[in-house]
């Protein structure tokens, strides 16, 4: 069993309340940081290697430590439960049934930053979550967590909760801060970076749930401790959401590292596929990133064991690997199509465009015109090489990163599965009534030659 | 698409408890950027009369001291805020991926099925209308449904368990 850092106490009967969450240790290290320096805090969340958990992975102590801290300005730490990348759902997880620890991170995690003021931007839809959250808030509140004076330091936070109207895009953390300013939610030209001029021209972090939440065990065991979980340069533990043709969807809290093969067939975690079936294809970290075919995600290439951390995942680069993203992990058995799935994702990337960019405006509009003839037998053999072009104008050509979101799942598709693309042009007919099953996408990978030496 | 001529007939009253809920929203921002209140009070809005109407745009926007197109815009950026009437009971249905992957389309024919209208339509009893939206961040437990305005969540949708959310639904309506 790997360690739990987040989801230890999660089936403590009553942990959702202030009195059974403190009575397991909790914000015990509200207390230690209120003592320790701000810097020496930011240098704790550095030594531990923290990386970013909504889905671009940049190290958390480094973004805390780029925050201008200009005299008489506010500051603002603002976090990300916008939640809304198909595939993941470990956010909502974790302030449902523990919403305290992401409470405790968020007043470690300003007193660092030295925000006197913070918001946490959750998706309107999240009602239900935004009750819970705004209940611990006000235990918090009147336990002296909260407040003026926090535990007689000198401290005061006010903590609210903001929810959002609906919208994908508002996850991007300049749409988010637009947002929450009450206006659409277009994203920013940067620079400037939130770091110098985020929410109402205030240097602002912004930064996911879970990354909140992390803070909380770095600062109580330190950061070198947490470094030791996990593998090189992904340290600690990651919530993966696993959905799809599995046998126990659901959130697990695993070590980083351990192997994709194991996470899919173990018992700990997913317990294999359903009804006896064979794994087609995983999409690793959320809809956004590479699809991979099911031989490619539990070998490298160089016929290594593909782990879940953040290296391993993308080892190969766009050629053969994909990425940890946001950790959304959806698996497709042999019944899958896969056209259709990229279809699917590709109308959600057009419906979520805010439509500022052509690229992205129009790109993603061309791209599920095109997937939609695709699987409803229209398509022509040029469609793919359509496909591949419009995806290309769409990718770094664009404000926000939306628009390669929508690209890398069209591109790396037609990359792997292209003789089921090419399948459903040429028996379009026969494409509309069953699907093209699992080919040879299960395949063991040809062993590479090693390279000969040069000279 | 908002047609402020389809609601602009109908005029709404804020009461002075809605009143407070939006004072209470107000005083979370610093002095003057009472705007971030827009998203907010739009939810407390259509919590209150079941969608957001023109008029009741126009009083939001006097509220907050700012222009009703700033309320506009934004009202018809987001997905959540309702520019007509709908059931009342609205089935919101997820339909991407790793729910289609677990049978969503299928569910979103069944609920017109069992319902009579189609997307977007309400039934002539006022009671339910539906839609199609995207991932509800609860994938794992597809294909769900969420209902406004506490946006409640049905997991795990079988065909026997939608009859089972009308029917309670439908008895829930007439005590
Ligand atoms: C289109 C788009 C959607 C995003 N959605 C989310 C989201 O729902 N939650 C999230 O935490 N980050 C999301 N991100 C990433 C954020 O922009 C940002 O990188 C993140 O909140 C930073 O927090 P972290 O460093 O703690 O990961 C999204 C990015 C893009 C481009
Ligand atoms: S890339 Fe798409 S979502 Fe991002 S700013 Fe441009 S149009 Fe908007
Ligand atoms: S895809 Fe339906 S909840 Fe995520």
């Amino acid at each position: 069993m790997g360690r739990k850092l987040l989801l230890e106490h999660i089936n403590v009967p009553g942990i959702e309340t202030f009195d059974v969450y403190r009575s397991k240790g909790g914000y015990d290290a509200v207390a230690k940081a209120l003592k320790m320096s701000t810097d020496d805090i930011v240098e704790e969340v550095k030594k531990s290697g923290l990386r970013g958990r909504g889905g671009a992975g940049f190290p958390t102590g480094m973004k805390w430590s780029f925050l201008a801290k200009p005299e008489g300005k506010a500051r603002y730490l603002v976090c990300n439960a916008d939640e809304s990348e198909p595939g993941t759902f470990k956010d909502r997880y974790l302030m449902t049934y523990i919403p305290h620890l992401l409470i405790e991170g968020m007043i470690i995690g300003s007193y660092a930053l030295g925000a006197n003021v913070s918001y946490i931007y959750v998706r309107g839809e999240m009602m239900p979550q935004i009750r819970i959250l705004e209940k611990a808030i006000a235990e918090a509140k009147a336990k002296g967590f909260l407040g003026k004076n926090i535990l007689g330091s000198g401290y005061d936070l006010e903590l609210y909760v903001q929810p959002g109207g609906g919208a994908y895009i508002c996850g991007e953390e300049t749409a988010l801060i637009e947002s929450l300013e009450g206006k659409r939610g277009n994203p920013r030209i940067k620079p400037p970076f939130p770091a110098i001029a985020g929410l109402w021209g205030c240097p602002t972090v912004v930064n996911n749930v879970e990354s909140i939440a992390a803070i909380v065990p770095i600062i109580r065991d330190g950061g070198d401790e947490y470094a030791k979980i996990g593998i090189g340069r992904s340290t600690g533990t990651k919530l993966i959401s696993a959905s799809g043709n599995i046998n126990k969807p659901g959130i697990y809290e695993i070590e980083l590292g351990v192997s994709v093969e194991d996470f899919i067939y173990s018992d700990e975690y997913c317990g294999g596929i359903p009804n006896g079936k064979r794994l087609k294809a995983v999409v690793a970290g959320g809809s956004s990133v590479p699809i991979l075919p099911a031989n490619l995600i539990l070998k490298t290439v160089n016929n290594q064991p593909r782990l879940m951390s953040y290296e391993s995942l993308s080892d190969g680069g766009f050629a053969t690997g994909t990425m940890m993203g946001s950790g959304g992990f959806i698996a497709f058995d042999e019944d899958q199509c896969i056209v259709r799935n990229t279809w699917n994702f590709t109308r959600f990337y057009h419906h979520e465009s805010c439509g500022q960019c052509s690229p992205c405006r129009e790109g993603t509009g061309w791209m599920e015109k095109v997937l939609h003839r695709l699987e409803y037998g229209h398509g022509k053999l040029s469609d793919m090489d359509l496909l591949v072009d419009v995806s290309k104008k769409i990718e770094g050509n664009t404000i926000c990163p939306l628009g390669d979101a929508a690209a890398w799942p069209v591109a790396s598709a037609i990359r792997h599965f292209r003789d089921e693309f090419e399948w459903h042009v040429t028996n379009g007919a026969e494409a509309t009534s069953r699907n093209y099953g699992l080919a040879h996408y299960a395949d063991p990978l040809p062993v590479l030659e090693p390279a000969p030496a040069a000279g | 698409m908002l047609r402020v001529e389809d609601t602009i007939q109908t005029p709404v009253e804020f009461s002075a408890a809605l009143i407070a809920k939006f004072d209470d929203v107000v005083s979370r921002y610093p002095e003057g950027k009472q705007k971030a209140g827009l998203l907010p009070i739009l939810h407390l809005v259509q919590a209150e009369f079941g969608w957001v109407s023109a008029p009741a745009m126009d009083k939001v926007a006097a509220y907050l001291n700012i222009q009703p197109v700033e309320v506009y815009e934004v009202a018809t950026f987001y997905t959540m805020y309702l520019m007509k009437p709908q059931g009342k009971y609205f089935l919101e249905v997820c339909r991407t991926g790793p729910c289609c992957l677990n049978g969503a389309e299928d569910i979103m024919k069944y609920i017109e099925q069992k319902l009579g209208v189609k997307e977007g339509d309400v039934t002539p009893d006022g009671l339910f209308s539906w839609r199609g939206v995207e991932c509800l961040a609860a994938c794992g437990f597809a294909p769900v449904l969420q209902i406004g305005p506490e946006y409640t969540f049905y997991e795990n949708l079988t065909p026997a368990s939608v009859d089972k959310l009308v029917a309670d639904l439908t008895a829930q309506a007439k005590n």
